[in-house]
């Protein structure tokens, strides 16, 4: 396959795995590892802010990638975290001559036989979400025509990022939507069950069960749910609130 | 889509209808309907109408409630829309209960669209004709961009509720509605057996009886009514 055919051959592989059910994890290391076989560098990572807006080192391509990664965000040092911060393309082209710059992550990636380094920004809608960094062993910018293919992957983990983002907001809507609903239909049978075990008028049974919740800090569903199991029993509920049931009726 | 948005927009400048209704509203008014609703679902049991638009229809949704048939269900099964342009045809014999109620409550048309989102079925759009007429090729399309312009509207109001709770525009039964649950409750209490086989047997008194599930379930509640313990 020529370069250019294996790029396209990248870039469907990676859109394939963007449908249901999307593994994250799964993606950003196949991402990594097309990344080093495309571009001309030792070693990738990428690194992702979490809610707090830290980095978290969420792929790489092996250990030592890895530790280079942590070490950054543990510190908040290092051309990746300059790159997110930034939300700029950083080059570390000579990290041999850049201990001034950037103290523990020059000296860790050196002993550690990388020479360069080249961070790209992870972007959506103009938002930075993370970094996409290519190590090299050799000192040096990285392969002119790699950079704009560098920008391609950072930006489609960008997308697929987002996008997992979005199913996931989605599915918790739908299960919230979904509990909810079927809370609504719990608690109007509780009633009818505590109604009829009790002896008590439906308006009684959710009196004294909304007073059982409230008392024990519980979830009117759950009290709902136990009610209808048969774990929480008329008597229990009418001797927390004794007269509740009278003084419920209209 | 555009189409869509303008009946939306339009079904709102009478008055202050919920954005729901306005769904329902626009799929009357393009498709030239006699009534059009909504139904919640969950595990393919109705949990709620969140709204109806036309007189007469929540009779309709609330008879395959009682019937546990009907094209709602299909279409949350299947999650295919249901086209039945005829109920009164005999040669169809989808829903024999369903289709004799209907036409008697002056349906003679129902197209039923899945709510869905990915694999999960969230509800039915059902839209209903007083005579019987198939949908267009360009009505079928306007069919499929309400129910997912609705799909879209209930999760964007519910995405806005507070935790643990259905939104209040989503919330949208008649009062029967709870009295349907509670009675079932009292049923499943005093013959000592599980909900769902108390809400059977509250469904085929109503049924065998020839009575509204509501009006069974009322007297049950008031206690006027207290079904027969299995033999």
């Amino acid at each position: 396959m020529t370069r250019e055919e294996r790029i396209v051959a990248t870039f469907v592989e990676l859109a394939d795995t963007m449908v249901e059910p999307f593994d994250v994890i799964e993606f950003l290391h196949r991402l990594v590892e097309r990344s080093m076989e495309l571009m001309d560098c030792a070693e990738v990572g990428l690194l992702l802010a979490n809610a707090a807006g830290s980095l978290q080192v969420m792929a790489s391509s092996s250990e030592r990638s890895e530790a280079l990664e942590l070490l950054q965000s543990r510190n908040e040092e290092g051309p990746c975290f300059e790159c997110y911060r930034g939300s700029r393309l950083v080059f570390g082209e000579d990290l041999a001559a850049e201990a001034d710059r950037w103290p523990t992550f020059a000296a860790a990636a050196v002993q550690n036989g990388i020479k360069s380094v080249h961070a790209i920004p992870m972007r959506v809608h103009g938002r930075t979400i993370g970094a996409l960094n290519l190590f090299r062993a050799e000192p040096g910018r990285l392969a002119e025509r790699d950079v704009p293919l560098g920008q391609g992957m950072a930006d489609i983990a960008a997308v697929a990022l987002i996008q997992e983002r979005a199913m996931r907001e989605t599915r918790g809507v739908v299960q919230q939507l979904q509990g909810a609903l079927n809370s609504r239909v719990l608690i109007e049978q509780a009633k009818g069950v505590l109604a009829e075990r009790g002896q008590v008028s439906v308006d009684a049974a959710f009196v004294s069960m909304r007073r059982y919740a409230r008392a024990h800090n519980n979830q009117l569903s759950d009290v709902a749910r136990d009610v209808i199991d048969g774990r929480l029993g008329a008597a229990a509920l009418a001797e927390l609130s004794p007269g509740a049931a009278s003084r419920a009726r209209p | 889509m555009s189409v869509v948005l303008r009946a939306m927009a339009d079904a709102g400048s009478g008055g202050s209808s919920s954005m729901i209704d306005r769904v329902c509203a626009a799929a009357v008014e393009l498709l030239s309907l006699s009534g059009a609703g909504l139904s919640l679902m969950v595990d393919g049991q109705l949990r709620g109408t969140a709204g109806v638009c036309e007189e007469g229809i929540a009779v309709v949704q609330e008879l395959q409630l009682t019937l546990g048939e009907g094209p709602c269900v299909d279409a949350w099964r299947s999650m295919e829309p249901v086209l039945e342009a005829d109920l009164a045809d005999p040669a169809r014999g989808r829903w024999p209960a369903f289709a004799h109620a209907g036409v008697q409550a002056g349906v003679r048309a129902v197209f039923a669209f899945p709510l869905q989102l990915g694999a999960v079925g969230l509800g039915v759009l059902a839209l209903y004709r007083d005579r019987p007429a198939p949908l267009g090729d360009e009505e079928l399309a306007l069919g499929l961009v309400l129910a997912e312009v609705a799909t879209q509207t209930i999760l964007g109001l519910q995405a806005g509720a507070p935790a643990e709770q259905l939104h209040v525009l989503l919330a949208d039964e008649p009062a029967h509605w709870a009295e349907i649950h509670q009675a079932t409750g009292m049923v499943s209490a005093q013959l000592a057996v599980s909900l769902d086989e108390a809400f059977v047997r509250l469904r085929s008194h109503a049924f065998a009886n020839d009575r509204a599930l509501r009006e069974v379930a009322g007297d049950i509640v008031a206690r006027r009514l207290r079904l027969a313990a299995p033999a």
